[in-house]
């Protein structure tokens, strides 16, 4: 495994209110050390919405976040700059569908990281070879099944060499088959030395692709720390009734 | 091949040749019935001396129908693009031109436009007038034309653009504009038919144009159907071919969705 530096996460007293929900509530959290980073916890508990504000899609109410030791200034130019440096991937309709897969790909290279076409559309060939998608290239979205869409996009997210790639459940929306290939994408890069943070559903992947999990219950971290010890010895009432219910079969 | 399935395939080419004839051949019946009911005395010599008259004016109509089509394109995706700012007075601007223009009479506009506006403006030129009047016209169809191609884009893959950290023009021309303008493009060609018919109305303000011409060789000759007839043909020379392409671009549409 390579080890390049390490993912440093420093968030504080965090909020966010969608009218009446109170998606965080004042989120604190230190990471150091790490390289992946799970999310996990009950739908509507903030996973989502802490997923977004650190990719710059949402703007928090009250709180800092650091990345790299880099305050996120929420402020728009800044924000632009910001998701400039960090890779997301979506539960599903990540790609455009007028564009091919590589073009997917080259668009933001080429666009957004000032390469030139030549070398935008090599970059993206030997991601898509790496991944055994070079076949599927030259084909639009729709011609794709869900699992190689979800691979381009997660092609397209690395390939501008982000600092991290955020996930947001990118196998939520897949058959259990080509959950597999998505999930298999992710662990080799991550073996790699891509470092993330993933929002997920999938325990078993966590387990073996997790340093650090944090477990989210209406809009607070309840739980931080090793994947062990917060799979196999729960502190809290909630996580604990969680981990039953999403383990149970 | 069995009989049945034979039945499902598609008409051939030769079947569908011969049934436009028919088709066509009943449209004939019709006028021939019609004509010679009316026992109409044809006059095509009169009409004949004056052709030059009527080309001028179906090659004027030709370029103001051109001129108006680039200013109306132009105008109708500016005028989409207020109804989406931020800028509140501006999105009402547009929306009030908009419903203005489209619920009221074209003729009313061109003598408003004309006899008021330019006028007070002190702009005489009846064919720059008239270009203007029709492109503001056609502009206010295409804008709404094209704000439905641009709101038929997701919200996922504005989300999508924004993440990968497009700026919101280069979103606008590397995604939004893209897939609005095919999807646009059908009912756009559409408004184009309409606009090259609707350049007939800039007579009233004596554009010399091909109704205007037409007009002008009957009031000599008092050959009506001998001059409206090659005006009608005239149009369709126009009309038509556009139609067709529209037909094509909403097969090929369909295929690739």
């Amino acid at each position: 495994m390579k080890s390049g530096s390490a993912l440093k996460l420093k968030i504080s007293n965090l909020s966010k209110r969608f009218d009446a929900h109170q998606a965080l509530n004042s989120v604190s959290l230190v990471l150091e050390e790490t390289h992946s980073l799970v999310l996990v916890g009950p739908s509507g508990g903030g996973k989502t919405t802490l997923l977004r504000i650190l990719a710059g899609l949402e703007i928090p109410d009250c709180g800092t976040v650091e990345l790299n030791s880099e305050a996120i200034q929420f402020e728009e130019s800044a924000l632009l700059r910001h998701r400039r440096t960090v890779g997301v991937v979506f539960q599903a309709f990540n790609l455009f569908p007028h564009l091919t897969a590589l073009e997917n790909i080259v668009l933001p290279l080429e666009k957004v990281h000032n390469h030139l076409p030549a070398q935008a559309h090599d970059v993206a060939l030997q991601l898509l070879r790496r991944f055994q998608l070079d076949g599927h290239a030259n084909k639009k979205p729709a011609a794709l099944s869900g699992g190689q869409r979800q691979r381009v996009a997660i092609a397209r997210a690395v390939a501008i060499k982000p600092r991290v790639v955020l996930f947001d459940e990118p196998t939520s929306a897949l058959d259990p088959e080509m959950t597999a290939e998505v999930l298999d994408m992710i662990r080799k890069l991550r073996e790699e030395g891509t470092d993330l943070i993933l929002v997920t559903h999938e325990m078993g992947f966590a387990r073996v692709a997790a340093d650090r999990v944090a477990f989210l219950s209406e809009g607070r971290v309840l739980e931080f720390g090793d994947t062990k010890s917060v799979f196999d010895a729960p502190k809290t009432e909630e996580c604990k009734r969680f981990l039953g219910t999403v383990l149970k079969y | 091949m069995t009989a049945l399935s034979n039945h499902a395939s598609p008409p051939g080419l030769l079947s569908k040749f011969a049934a436009a004839l028919v088709a066509a051949a009943m449209v004939a019946a019709v006028f021939y019935f019609s004509f010679h009911q009316i026992t109409y005395r044809w006059n095509w010599q009169a009409v004949l001396n004056y052709r030059s008259t009527l080309l001028a004016g179906w090659l004027m109509t030709l370029t103001i129908s051109i001129t108006s089509l680039f200013l109306s394109t132009l105008i109708g995706v500016l005028f989409a693009l207020t109804r989406r700012s931020e800028f509140l007075p501006l999105r009402y601007f547009g929306h009030i031109y908009v419903e203005l223009v489209r619920g009221t009479p074209l003729l009313v506009q061109i003598l408003v436009f004309f006899y008021v506006v330019a006028d007070a403006f002190h702009v005489g030129n009846r064919y720059f007038v008239g270009v203007l009047i029709l492109s503001l016209f056609s502009g206010a169809y295409i804008s709404e034309i094209v704000r439905a191609g641009i709101e038929s884009i997701g919200q996922s893959q504005l989300e999508s653009a924004k993440a990968i950290g497009l700026t919101r023009a280069q979103t606008y021309r590397y995604v939004i504009f893209p897939q609005a303008l095919r999807l646009s493009l059908p009912p756009l060609v559409g408004q184009f038919v309409s606009l090259i018919k609707d350049s007939s109305l800039l007579s009233i303000i004596a554009v010399n144009e091909f109704t205007q011409s037409a007009r002008d060789i009957n009031s000599i000759t008092y050959s009506t159907l001998e001059c409206y007839i090659p005006l009608a043909i005239g149009y369709l020379v126009l009309t038509l071919p556009i139609s067709l392409w529209t037909r094509s671009l909403e097969k090929r549409l369909r295929f690739e969705t």
